[in-house]
């Protein structure tokens, strides 16, 4: 997928006069960040268990090339082929030539985000592959023109209900049901002889297991099974080379907060453990499964500062948190990953000049911090990146000037004192009588929505003297 | 006992009288009190837009003025998050200085936090006449809140003040879209953010809203008083508790 984060202020602004986007977006709050906040009330002891997740996810990261190689050679003993792509582009190339050696015509998808990095249902179209997305907001947004989704695990939470009635009246030319249970039928009817006439399932993957060689699959709908237990001869897995966990008992661990940090669930609906194609002896299941397992930009953060980003489980608590995502929504960071983790995402993987307002968006509250169930300190990654910036000289050159003169009086007191001394009287005569300022110039995106109010006539330090 | 204060680069400038009241509440609490005449500002500003340079200089400049006191005591959640949790990071290449850095972390406090955890004050100082009374709604600023764990030490300090009462507002621990640079340079996401801090402050009925920090005090009052509500007071909480406002 292009990255388009340049457009970031832009699309903000666009984002921030939608009214009816912003009514969508309370949902956020109303509905994940309650909903987290009971559930993770069912665990004796959250914290612990946070630590315990975290370190379970490091011991991951720390050895990769060691889970990967494990996982390797489990996931090949049992039958499955696995295969690397350094960039998300070889690995939609990958998965298309897969489909070929199979002569698939059509292929099913459950939910994969790493799926957007590839662009792969473009890549399948290109290749006459039809590719067609079956969880309902996937669903939802590749018949209204390809829409990108705009949160990891709620894709169209950015739409309400009646424009979701309209699509699928005017998609579906069937009459215009405003009932979500009729609605949810009505795609199902759609759906189901997609799925028994597929040939190939391509499914994300939260994680893959060392030890088993397996994929780990949460979902709400149970589309995933569809996917790859029903028709389908071929079962691909797209998913980051970061996800792999090195035994079961990890994957319990994650578990315990994954649903809970996302939908606010003390477990999803459905959850598959998928180990290898049909043996002979079983009854169902693909022919041939393939993991295609991505880099796209991951292992340039192993063994730097950003690398505590890649134990990201991906249940989307610090976007639904966010004060700024609440009020912007997904669609404004410009890539696959909104929110702070995408903020840290983002220019980690497609380069920081490319994103230069995502590490700057965000006011630094700490609060996705406080929510992520794996403990990433985002405010602290948004600050290096920001270092980054800064280093590079990416930032505008007032910003460099302002600095260096700001730095030059506050690293020397006497001069301090006289230019606030300054500063304080030109401010407090700029408020007037009404002791406020309603225009400060190079201050505009403060004055533009805000009173400046105004100092008193003198600083503290002078009074502190005079008293004394 | 002898207390470094902080006054802050933002009390110095805007508010002064926040720094008197911050000074009376230690010197009633019965605490020799220190204002060093050189400080100037913590280098927040430079730390949070990725120049490391200034900041570090600041941050050395600050524990050459304050490693010598008992307490340093800081009117701001924010300038106190800084020092006590992030200062360690900028010096991590000068064992010397992180050493002597870590000695004085562990005396480093926010107002409030200081006021009810280590003087364990009973008394405040007698109201000045006209003191404010009625009811106020608390502010949970976000550096305060999740890197100092401010959060029952103002409110249990607030319910000693006579006349006043507290009452909570929704999402008090959410942020108020200040930010520091962030208000400055996405202003509009920044005022949609505020708007939703403003709506709960008014939700909660309350005459006053009450906070810790001199960056979210000037974001709320200023955007309170744009959108045409000259009545809220905006105070900090170092006022209320001085009955000073």
């Amino acid at each position: 997928m292009q990255v388009q984060s340049m457009h970031f202020k832009q699309r903000a602004g666009q984002k921030l006069a939608d009214q009816r986007l912003q009514q969508n977006l309370k949902k956020l709050s109303t509905k994940f960040v309650s909903g987290r906040a009971s559930a993770i009330t069912e665990l004796d002891d959250f914290e612990g268990t946070r630590d315990a997740a975290k370190e379970r996810r490091m011991r991951a990261i720390e050895n990769l090339d060691v889970w990967l190689d494990t996982f390797e050679k489990e996931a090949t003993r049992r039958g499955a082929t696995v295969l690397y792509a350094e960039s998300a582009e070889d690995a939609s190339r990958l998965v298309v030539e897969i489909a070929k050696k199979h002569d698939v015509k059509k292929a099913i998808k459950s939910k994969s985000m790493v799926s957007e990095e590839m662009a792969l249902n473009q890549a399948l179209e290109a290749a006459g592959i039809q590719a067609i997305e079956t969880d309902l907001g996937e669903y939802i947004l590749q018949i209204n023109g390809n829409e990108a989704p705009s949160h990891i695990i709620a894709p169209v939470v950015h739409k309400d209900k009646e424009e979701i009635s309209d699509l699928f009246a005017r998609v579906h030319k069937r009459p215009r049901l405003t009932d979500i249970s009729a609605m949810t039928r009505e795609a199902r009817e759609i759906l189901r002889p997609q799925f028994l006439s597929a040939d190939m399932g391509i499914t994300g993957g939260n994680f893959v297991i060392a030890e088993t060689g397996s994929v780990a699959i949460v979902t709400n709908e149970g589309n995933e099974g569809m996917c790859t237990l029903l028709p389908p001869k071929v079962h691909v897995v797209v998913t980051g080379i970061e996800k792999v966990l090195p035994t079961l008992e990890d994957l319990a661990t994650v578990m315990r907060l994954l649903p809970r940090s996302a939908t606010g669930q003390s477990i999803s609906n459905y959850f598959s453990l998928l180990t290898g194609p049909r043996a002979d002896d079983e009854l169902d299941g693909p022919e041939h499964m393939y993991f295609v397992l991505v880099d796209g930009g991951r292992s340039n953060l192993v063994g730097t500062e950003f690398q505590e980003m890649l134990r990201c489980i991906r249940c989307g608590a610090c976007m639904n948190h966010c004060p700024v995502y609440q009020k912007i929504g997904g669609h404004s960071y410009g890539w696959v990953y909104p929110g702070p983790m995408g903020s840290v995402l983002t220019p980690s993987y497609a380069g920081v000049e490319n994103a230069l307002d995502l590490p700057q968006a965000s006011t630094l509250c700490g609060e996705c911090h406080v929510v992520c169930p794996v403990k990433i300190p985002l405010p602290d990654l948004l600050r290096k990146l920001r270092e980054k910036q800064y280093e590079g000289k990416m930032r505008p050159s007032v910003e460099y000037v302002g600095f260096a003169v700001w730095a030059f009086f506050a690293k020397r007191p006497m001069l301090y004192r006289l230019a606030t001394r300054i500063g304080v009287r030109v401010m407090t005569w700029m408020g007037g009588s009404k002791k406020s300022i309603s225009k400060l110039p190079f201050a505009g995106g403060w004055t533009d929505n805000r009173e400046m109010p105004a100092p008193t006539g003198k600083t503290f330090r002078e009074l502190y003297k005079q008293r004394r | 006992m002898r207390v470094g204060l902080f006054v802050t680069c933002l009390i110095d400038m805007m508010r002064p009288e926040i720094g008197f009241s911050a000074l009376k509440l230690l010197e009633t609490a019965g605490y020799e009190v220190v204002v060093p005449e050189s400080q100037t500002c913590c280098g927040q500003p430079a730390y949070s837009a990725g120049n490391r340079k200034a900041a570090r200089d600041l941050a050395e400049k600050f524990v050459n003025e304050f490693e010598h006191f008992d307490y340093v005591v800081i009117p701001s959640g924010s300038c106190g998050g800084t020092i006590k949790t992030h200062y360690r990071d900028l010096f991590l290449d000068d064992l010397d200085l992180r050493t002597r850095m870590e000695r004085l972390a562990s005396r480093v406090y926010e107002l409030t936090d200081f006021l009810h955890n280590v003087a364990k004050i009973d008394q405040l100082p007698l109201r000045e006449p006209g003191a404010f009374s009625g009811s106020v709604t608390y502010h949970d600023s976000c550096s305060g809140l999740r890197e100092l764990g401010v959060q029952v030490q103002p409110r249990a300090l607030l319910e000693k003040v006579p006349g006043v009462r507290l009452t909570e507002m929704k999402d008090s621990r959410t942020c108020c879209g200040f930010g520091g640079s962030f208000s400055l340079k996405y202003g509009d996401i920044s005022s949609a953010i505020v708007d939703e801090k403003c709506m709960h402050i008014h939700g909660s009925g309350a005459d006053a809203v009450v906070l810790g920090d001199l960056g979210c005090m000037l974001n709320i009052e200023g955007r309170l008083r744009r959108t045409g509500d000259d009545r809220t007071r905006v105070l900090h909480v170092a006022q209320v508790l001085a009955g000073d406002a």
